[in-house]
């Protein structure tokens, strides 16, 4: 069992919370992940380790509401209690001094980036960073990224922030300009990891991109998360996350996430309702 | 009183069972137990063979004619005691061991002519069950506490054995187990309607109750490493590793990684340990289509076939690539899958799995083979025939070809010596691996093997770990 420490919201559906996990916090390398689970009847939901302190021994998630356990997990405040979080899993990332690196966060998926800006700055290499949001009031970490990048570049989709576009076409106009890219990193939907790879291929940059798959146990053990490579079948959470985005099947990868789309619904739809019923309780009682 | 040996005039009395149209509607306990009555005539078949064939057949040599004496006496604690001498779990074993080809198999009733063996298994899981329902638990010899630390990785029935024992003599055990719950395979894998979820609670709780201490979300060689646990910050003094044969494999044929394709591991998980036939109570999901194939042919294709049916499948079918006969599944599961309708398709090699511009599942296609000669392990191999092939339309496939070793734990313990199958080596005297202290039993040596032989190897670990850890 953990507690939570510390909770914010970022935007109008994504959150940032800090649990108090230190064995995690001391093992945890960029580009791990967490596994959690609620509650006793909770799935086990995996969740990129943001940022940690193995001094304080405090974890930060930041996850984005999308379904019933993430809804429910931004219903819990600090000292709540979150049944299981196992973790560091996953494969840390690759790290050398490759020469420049440029990542692409995309929505919520500028909190895993952080980690693996902030670990090749410190391992010398030049950072670029590109986020990509929605519009500019989901825009959420600029400042943090940029104490870990050598340049910050923020797009928006519908350029609210004066710099319209999508992170891989601000990633095209690097490459245009003549900038010489040693590596890409793209974390985000995937369909941009997907459209990164389009960019980079021709480019011959290599890529890497991390899944994010539909998971169980996170250890190998249900290949649940497995994704067809030409070196055969590999699992998201054993041999990954991060992978070479130029060896994967990304039309495969986004139908078998859409899998328990219906079941999905009919969890959240469930859960909805149940809330509201219990608010009407808590009212109740409040008036008897 | 010892019986005239008149096998053939004692018929072997069978376990009741759930009538199979009722049965596949619930997760209930497909098997009933015997009836005190029905325990003890069973058990006054026994002929005390003198050099016990039956006791050879068991993994750990159970002394079987005598707890079956006690039990023809009434006498079922002492029954359990004898039996928990070399088996810590019957509960467990008398459900699930494979008898027909292990104690059974030996047992001379039935090597007359017509005669049947003994049910072993059947009276055993009596004795286990009716000591746990009339809180009749035989004294443990239990050492004072030496205040030595022992751990142990994995809560599979290796581990829960290893850290049993390890208890009872004295030393302050804890278990580091990947999931949020312990019972390895037999909590994830074996599902209720085999083995009812509550006897490995009572289980955990009676370890607890010994002072074994559970820590869950611990995957060793990631949140937590070998070294660590042997360091001065946990200081363990000696290590039981019981990790398991937990990676699924897979066909390795086009169209395995379509949507509605699961392994039997993943399916099983998310029905026994996430309790998705509960779902939406439970928010862990499963799918199952109307027809379901289920490729393979030991207890996981079974259990997942069976699991199948009772989540709503209107028809689940078995492939095989060799017959019946070939089958290493357990008998009398084959023969309860049979009752409650999963179709046998056998003689079936696959070669690809076909889907739809969504990729969902429609079929899947089919070598068929015939039986050739022995091959090295005995059995009978299974030979293409040239140009045959069939196409099964199917909605959902489930694939159970076995599994390989979890390397998490060993990848990260760079000393540790494996085989070329990743298999941890060990010294089968000792159960120690190349590791000072640290020693290993279970699948996570053998590959894919029983629950008992697994427990057998965690007893023989456990007592060196004891003789390790004091002789320093
Ligand atoms: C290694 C890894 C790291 C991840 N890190 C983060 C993170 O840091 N922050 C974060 O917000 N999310 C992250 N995810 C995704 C996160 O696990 C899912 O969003 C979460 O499981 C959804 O659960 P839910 O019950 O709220 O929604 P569900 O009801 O399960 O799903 C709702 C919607 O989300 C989609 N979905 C479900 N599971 C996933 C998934 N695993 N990945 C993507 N979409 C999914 C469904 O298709 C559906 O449309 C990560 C996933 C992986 C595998
Ligand atoms: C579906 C199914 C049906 C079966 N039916 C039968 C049957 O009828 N009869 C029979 O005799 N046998 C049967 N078996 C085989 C039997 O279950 C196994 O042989 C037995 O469970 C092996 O025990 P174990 O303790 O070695 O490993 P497991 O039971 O596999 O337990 C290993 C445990 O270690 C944990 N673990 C793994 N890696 C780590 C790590 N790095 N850190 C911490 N924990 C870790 C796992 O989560 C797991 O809990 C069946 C197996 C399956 C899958
Ligand atoms: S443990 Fe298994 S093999 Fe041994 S006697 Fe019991 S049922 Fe038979
Ligand atoms: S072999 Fe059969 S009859 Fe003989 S002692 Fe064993 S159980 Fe009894
Ligand atoms: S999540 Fe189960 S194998 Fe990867």
């Amino acid at each position: 069992m953990v507690n939570i420490i510390r909770k914010k919201q970022l935007n109008e559906v994504i959150y940032e919370i800090e649990v108090e996990a230190p064995q995690i916090a001391r093992k945890g390398r960029a580009g791990q992940f967490v596994i959690v689970r609620i509650h006793d009847r909770g799935e086990r939901v995996p969740l990129t380790i943001a940022d940690l302190d193995p001094a304080s021994g405090a974890v930060t998630i930041v996850y984005q509401v999308v379904g019933k356990t993430t809804l429910e997990l931004s219903r819990l405040n600090p000292g709540d209690i979150v049944k299981d979080i196992v973790g560091p899993l996953g494969k840390p990332m690759e790290l050398d001094k490759f020469g420049t690196v440029v990542l692409l966060g995309g929505g919520c998926g500028v909190a895993p980036v952080y980690p693996q800006a902030k670990a090749l700055k410190e391992a010398g290499n030049k950072v670029i960073s590109i986020i990509g949001f929605r519009n500019k009031d989901l825009v959420f970490w600029q400042e943090k990224m940029a104490r870990v990048s050598d340049e910050v570049i923020v797009v928006t989709d519908d350029g609210s922030n004066g710099n319209k576009g999508f992170t891989t076409t601000a990633l095209q106009e690097l490459i245009a300009k003549g900038v010489k890219i040693d590596r890409v990193i793209s974390i985000g939907p995937l369909i941009m990891m997907a459209n990164t790879v389009k960019v980079t291929r021709p480019a011959g940059i290599r890529t890497i991109v991390s899944l994010n798959t539909l998971m169980v146990d996170g250890t190998g053990m249900c290949g649940s998360c497995r994704v067809s490579t030409s070196q055969g079948t590999k699992f998201a959470c054993v041999d990954g996350p991060d992978m070479d985005g130029f060896d994967l099947d990304f039309d495969e990868i986004m139908a078998r996430n859409r899998k328990y789309e219906p079941e999905e619904r009919i969890a959240l739809e469930k859960y909805k309702h149940e809330c509201q019923c219990e608010k009407a309780m808590k009212t109740v009682e409040k008036c008897a | 009183m010892a019986q005239p040996y008149k096998p053939s005039k004692l018929p072997r009395h069978e376990l009741p069972c759930l009538d199979p149209k009722e049965r596949i509607k619930t997760f209930d306990e497909v098997a009933l137990g015997f009836s005190e009555d029905e325990a003890v005539a069973e058990a006054q078949r026994c002929l005390s063979c003198k050099n016990s064939p039956c006791a050879k057949g068991c993994p750990v040599e159970i002394d079987i004619s005598a707890f079956l004496e006690k039990v023809a006496e009434r006498q079922f604690k002492e029954a359990l005691e004898i039996i928990k001498e070399k088996n810590n779990l019957p509960g467990i074993t008398g459900r699930v061991c494979p008898q027909e080809s292990q104690c059974e198999c030996e047992c001379t009733l039935g090597k007359a002519k017509g005669g049947q063996p003994l049910a072993i298994g059947a009276v055993e899981r009596f004795v286990a069950d009716w000591c746990a329902k009339n809180g009749a638990t035989p004294a443990v010899k239990m050492e004072p506490p030496n205040g030595i630390k022992a751990g142990v990785i994995g809560s599979g029935p290796a581990s829960l054995t290893a850290a049993g024992d390890l208890a009872r003599a004295g030393f302050d055990v804890t278990v580091f187990e990947a999931f949020h719950d312990a019972g390895g395979v037999l909590l994830f894998g074996i599902p209720e309607f085999r083995m009812p979820k509550s006897i490995l609670k009572a289980e955990v709780e009676y370890l607890e109750s010994l002072g074994v201490k559970f820590a869950f979300d611990q995957v060793v060689g990631k949140s937590v490493f070998v070294e660590d646990l042997f360091g001065p910050e946990h200081g363990f003094k000696t290590l039981f590793m019981g990790t398991g044969a937990g990676l699924p494999m897979f066909l390795k044929i086009p169209g395995e990684n379509l949507l509605d394709v699961y392994s039997a591991n993943e399916f099983l998980t998310r029905v026994n340990l996430m309790k998705a036939y509960k779902f939406p109570e439970y928010d862990t999901p499963v799918k199952v289509g109307s027809t379901v194939l289920v490729v393979g042919g030991g207890n996981v294709a079974l259990d997942a076939a069976r699991t199948a049916l009772r989540l709503g499948a209107k028809q689940v079918s078995i492939v095989y690539r060799r017959t019946l006969k070939e089958m290493p599944a357990r008998q009398a599961e084959v023969e309860h899958a049979q009752e409650e309708g999963v179709v046998f398709k056998l003689l079936r090699a696959p070669v690809e799995i076909i889907g739809d511009a969504r990729k969902n599942v429609t079929a899947m296609r089919f070598q068929e083979m015939t039986l050739g000669c022995l091959d090295e392990s005995g059995r009978a191999s299974c030979v293409p025939i040239e140009g045959a092939f069939e196409t099964i339309p199917c909605s959902t496939v489930i694939i159970a070809i076995g599994s390989e070793t979890n390397t998490i734990c060993s990848d990260a313990t760079c000393e540790l010596e494996v085989d070329k199958k990743k298999h941890i080596k060990v010294n089968t005297e000792t159960q120690e691996t190349s590791i000072d202290g640290l020693f290993a039993g279970g699948d996570a040596v053998t590959g894919s093997a029983t629950v008992i032989s697994a427990m057998g190897a965690a007893k023989k670990a456990a007592r060196s770990m004891a003789a390790f850890a004091l002789k320093k």
